[in-house]
């Protein structure tokens, strides 16, 4: 899930949003200097375009919805309703985009032929903006999720798409994406130009100086975003506090942002006043801070709404803020749909813990893999039999002392029996399916494990 | 016949799982979506027909080409509208994807759930499928002679993975429509063998060939198009007459895969509405086949000039299939639908209750109700803090010791913890727990004195 994130957000910010408008230019550039090879090569720049957007590009974005959908099927059912006609637009203004990419693209050389050249930039231009609209409307749904602005009360598609990041973010997502974008079209034009040629140079020089004037938007929008995170977290996360982690994050983040404007100060400023000095090894140091910094940036998305899918709405193991209480009350197990046992009794303990693990805690931990809950008590209790008391009080308070982490949707007797479950876990190991991968669960082979101790 | 179906029906329904839907209303009518998914849908097919469609035919008249290269131009020339066409059938695909996710979610997540690997790794089948296809269109000329083996592998790699994609899209698709066998799925594979996946996917690959041939007989057949530059030993009219023959017989073909895939069809959700719809489908099919067939027969210079009925009454027969399609899925669905919604209801009101009750100040059996006590305070600390013994942090006789008759310091030392001991993870910070509990968990610390009996009696207890 997080490597389609990021390769879709990198592709569509570098490849989409940022670099039509520059071959558009280049484009433009040469047509009013009458300048063949500069058409020539911004043709070849979109080419490698072309191929990269509808293929990875289009693809990695229709992915995360399949990820993030197996992932977080309610979650992503619930966003999917409450931005119908977000994802609507947004689908085809989609369409749009790729249509005309397909259209600049593939029109490119009939139309230059016969003298429709104007035009043709014209659709290089309505390309450009059609991209970054797709980005804007994208922008609005991922800052829902991290922050539900006043949606809880007012339920309405326009408060949840105008929350309080939307503009800082949209407008760092703009900057970083047009400087970004110049550095990918200058990895392109060393590809299709010879060494040392004029063209090279030219070329060079004019994608440095269209990174030059994003700098100063650049600087201008990271430092309002970073200053708009923490309110808006404190508005939205209930416990209102800011966490270490969070703090830590916050610093880096500024760290990092400030090293990549100066290397893309650094490596534009040599490429506009001398580009013969760069060699492709040395494009690489500002690209890799920018995916850096774009991979950090996007953490703050996951990391901010942790305990939550929809701020204040849904936690990420699926439970509703509102039904809590009841499944507090009555047992998770006694409304859930794909267990074994609905409710815990003395002979089932194993059984039902096992039950409550996979709907409270499969979506985030496994039993023995990644970030597995035996390693984490490990970490809390050691290698001694660990305290059922302990981990009881663990259970019930994990939203307090862990709050990235949702409370516990379940009664005190499931809490028992989670506990029973993962102390059997502490001596024998056991490798189950998350809840994302087991809907269902074949009552015969599971009788056979609710023994117990 | 179908009045004794019911019954088996909510007998099968019966070993069905039936979750709760989402709580939030669907932003439009059921109704007007699923209009709206049958119309995107049909959208969105008919181009991933043409993508599949086209790619087998290229592979094949490539291959036939290798003997009389004139049919390598034309698989070339077939190649070139595939660009178009599938970047087309991916965008379009959304919108049905949409609507789907919105109108049956619960029955479409719980298929894609139970087929996870391979329902995710459409994307990258896909991804794969449409680099080989560009660097099968764009090495044409390059790659001949030795290398022409190599280059009709590619087409071909392209045709397989274009194969492979509809096969996952079609087993989830079908898997959905039966929840009562949910629960024996386990993976893709095992999904294959509930309903009829495989009838459906030779249906749907001759519908493609069908859709593709009698797209490129208008391509080819157009007097637009530039033979003279592309195709110089062809022309319009036999190109046309190729192409409608493809059609002609991959359609006849149909006649034994459409009532397969209806005599496989789970009788379940076969209603008679449904039956009407599919038989005349077949009649205006047969229609199509006549026409095709006059067309074929028709003289050079008349040859195409009934294309656009051939087209209207080819669009007719995918209406009424698309439209019994869905049918199916309606009436093999409602009962499990219902079931959803009783129970989604049920629950909805007792949540309501319950929050009437938390209002009312009548509380929910909540452990910690009834206003904070040190005690209940503590529980946030329990995970880690014991009295006399040292669970994942120092105990509480230790930090008795540190800070006796300071609770101040306790309270400071929770909202921002330090780190002194190197043998323990550090504590989280509490500072969402206000002053006034940290100030109780304070006392209650300093005061807390050894009682561990009482604590393992009840949880045993439990
Ligand atoms: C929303 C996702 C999520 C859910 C649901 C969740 N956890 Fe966690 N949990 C986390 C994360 C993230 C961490 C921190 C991992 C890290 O720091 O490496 C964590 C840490 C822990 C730790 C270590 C805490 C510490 O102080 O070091 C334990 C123990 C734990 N979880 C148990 C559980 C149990 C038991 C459940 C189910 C009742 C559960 N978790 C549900 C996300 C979750
Ligand atoms: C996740 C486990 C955990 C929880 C929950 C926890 N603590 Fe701690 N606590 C620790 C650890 C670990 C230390 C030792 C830290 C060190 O010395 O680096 C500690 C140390 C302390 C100390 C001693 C500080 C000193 O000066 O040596 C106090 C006081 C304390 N905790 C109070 C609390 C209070 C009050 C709570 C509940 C509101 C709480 N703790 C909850 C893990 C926890």
């Amino acid at each position: 899930m997080a490597v389609i994130a990021s390769i879709h957000v990198f592709i569509n910010h570098a490849f989409a949003v940022g670099a039509y408008p520059i071959v558009t230019l280049m484009e433009y550039r040469g047509w009013k200097k009458g300048d063949g090879a500069w058409d020539e090569l911004a043709y070849k720049v979109t080419f490698a375009l072309f191929v990269v957007t509808t293929t990875l590009g289009a693809l990695t974005g229709v992915g995360i919805w399949f990820s993030a959908a197996l992932i977080a099927p309610f979650g992503i059912g619930s966003l999917l309703r409450v931005f119908f006609w977000g994802w609507f637009i947004e689908w085809i203004v989609f369409i749009s985009e790729v249509i005309l990419i397909m259209i600049y693209f593939l029109s490119w050389k009939r139309m230059s032929a016969s003298g429709r050249k104007r035009a043709h930039i014209g659709i290089g231009v309505i390309l450009s903006v059609f991209s970054w609209l797709t980005m804007a409307i994208i922008v609005g749904i991922l800052g829902f999720m991290m922050g539900s602005g006043r949606w809880p009360e007012t339920q309405s598609l326009f408060s949840a798409f105008f929350n309080p990041i939307y503009l800082p973010q949209l407008a760092f997502r703009t900057a970083f994406a047009m400087g970004v974008a110049g550095l990918c079209v200058w990895f392109l034009i060393f590809f299709f130009t010879s060494k040392g040629s004029g063209l090279r140079h030219g070329s060079v020089r004019y994608v440095s100086r269209w990174m030059l004037v994003w700098i100063i938007p650049f600087v201008a929008a990271s430092v309002w975003y970073w200053k708009v995170v923490p309110a808006a977290m404190a508005a939205n996360i209930d416990v209102a506090l800011v966490t270490q982690r969070f703090t830590q994050w916050h610093e880096t983040l500024a760290i990092i942002m400030f090293c990549a404007i100066g290397a893309l100060i650094l490596v534009a400023g040599a490429g506009a006043l001398k580009p013969k000095l760069l060699t492709s090894i040395l494009l690489f140091v500002p690209l890799l801070l920018g995916l850096w910094l774009l991979g950090h940036f996007e953490r703050v998305r996951e990391f901010v709404r942790k305990p939550y899918v929809i701020a204040d709405y849904m936690y990420s193991n699926g439970v509703r803020v509102s039904e809590l209480p009841v499944l507090q009350r009555d047992g998770v197990l006694t409304h859930a749909t794909y267990v074994n046992n609905h409710t815990v009794t003395s002979g089932n303990q194993i059984g039902a813990g096992r039950d409550v693990f996979v709907v409270t805690c499969s979506r985030c931990h496994t039993t023995t893999g990644i970030n597995s809950v035996v390693t984490k008590f490990r970490n809390l209790y050691g290698e001694q039999p660990w305290d059922k008391n302990a981990m009881g009080a663990f259970i019930h308070t994990m939203h307090t002392s862990r709050t990235f982490m949702p409370p516990f949707p379940g009664n005190d007797k499931e809490a028992d029996a989670l506990v029973a479950y993962l102390k059997q876990l502490q001596v024998d190991h056991e490798f189950i399916l998350a809840a994302q991968n087991s809907w269902t669960v074949k009552p015969a082979e599971v009788t056979g494990a609710t023994g117990g101790p | 016949m179908f009045a004794g179906l019911t019954g088996k029906i909510i007998s099968v329904l019966a070993q069905a799982p039936v979750p709760r839907d989402l709580d939030l209303p669907l932003p439009i009518p059921a109704a007007d979506l699923k209009i709206l998914l049958v119309i995107t849908f049909l959208a969105h097919i008919l181009f991933v027909n043409l993508m599949v469609g086209s790619s087998v035919l290229t592979v094949i008249f490539e291959v036939i080409g290798l003997s009389s290269p004139r049919y390598d131009a034309l698989a070339k020339r077939i190649a070139h509208t595939i660009t178009v066409n599938k970047s087309l059938a991916v965008v379009l695909g959304v919108g049905p994807l949409l609507c789907i996710s919105l109108v049956y979610t619960i029955h479409f997540y719980s298929a894609n759930a139970l087929t996870g690997y391979a329902w995710i790794s459409v994307i990258p089948l896909v991804i794969l499928a449409f680099l080989a296809a560009y660097l099968h269109k764009y090495t044409w000329d390059k790659w001949t002679g030795r290398y022409k083996r190599m280059h009709v592998g590619v087409g071909l790699t392209a045709a397989v993975l274009f194969l492979c994609i509809p096969l996952i899209f079609l087993s989830n698709i079908n898997l959905m429509l039966f929840p009562q066998q949910w629960v024996e799925v386990k993976g893709f594979f095992s999904s294959l063998r509930v309903g009829n996946v495989f009838p459906r996917l030779f249906h749907f690959l001759a519908a493609s060939i069908a859709v593709t041939g009698l797209f490129l007989a208008g391509w080819f057949g157009r007097k637009s198009y530039p033979l003279g530059d592309n195709l110089p030993e062809f022309n319009h009219s036999k190109l046309r007459r190729l192409f409608y023959r493809v059609a002609f017989y991959v359609t006849l073909a149909q006649l034994f895969f459409g009532p397969l895939l209806l005599f496989t069809l789970p009788a379940e959700g076969v209603t008679g509405t449904l039956l009407w719809l599919i038989l005349t489908g077949a009649a205006i099919a047969i229609a199509f086949l006549y026409l095709l067939s006059r067309e074929i027969q028709a003289d050079d210079h008349a040859i195409g000039n009934k294309y656009v009925w051939t087209v209207i009454v080819f669009t007719l027969v995918v209406v009424a299939m698309g439209t019994g399609r869905h049918l199916y899925r309606e009436s093999s669905l409602s009962a499990h639908m219902k079931l959803i919604e009783d129970r989604s209801d049920t629950f909805h009101a007792v949540e309501l209750a319950t929050h009437m009750r938390i209002d009312a100040g009548l509380g929910v059996g909540d452990a910690l109700g009834g206003g904070p006590t040190g005690e209940s305070v503590f529980r946030n600390c329990a995970a880690c803090h014991a009295v006399d013994r040292v669970l994942a942090a120092p105990s509480l006789i230790e930090i008795q010791s540190i800070y006796k008759g300071n609770p101040d310091g306790i309270i400071e030392w929770a909202k921002a913890p330090g780190k002194k001991r190197p043998e323990f993870a550090p504590m989280p910070a509490f500072a969402h727990l206000d002053d006034e509990r940290l100030r109780l968990v304070a006392d209650y610390m300093l005061s807390a004195t050894a009682s561990p009996d009482k604590d393992e009696a009840s949880s045993e207890h439990n």
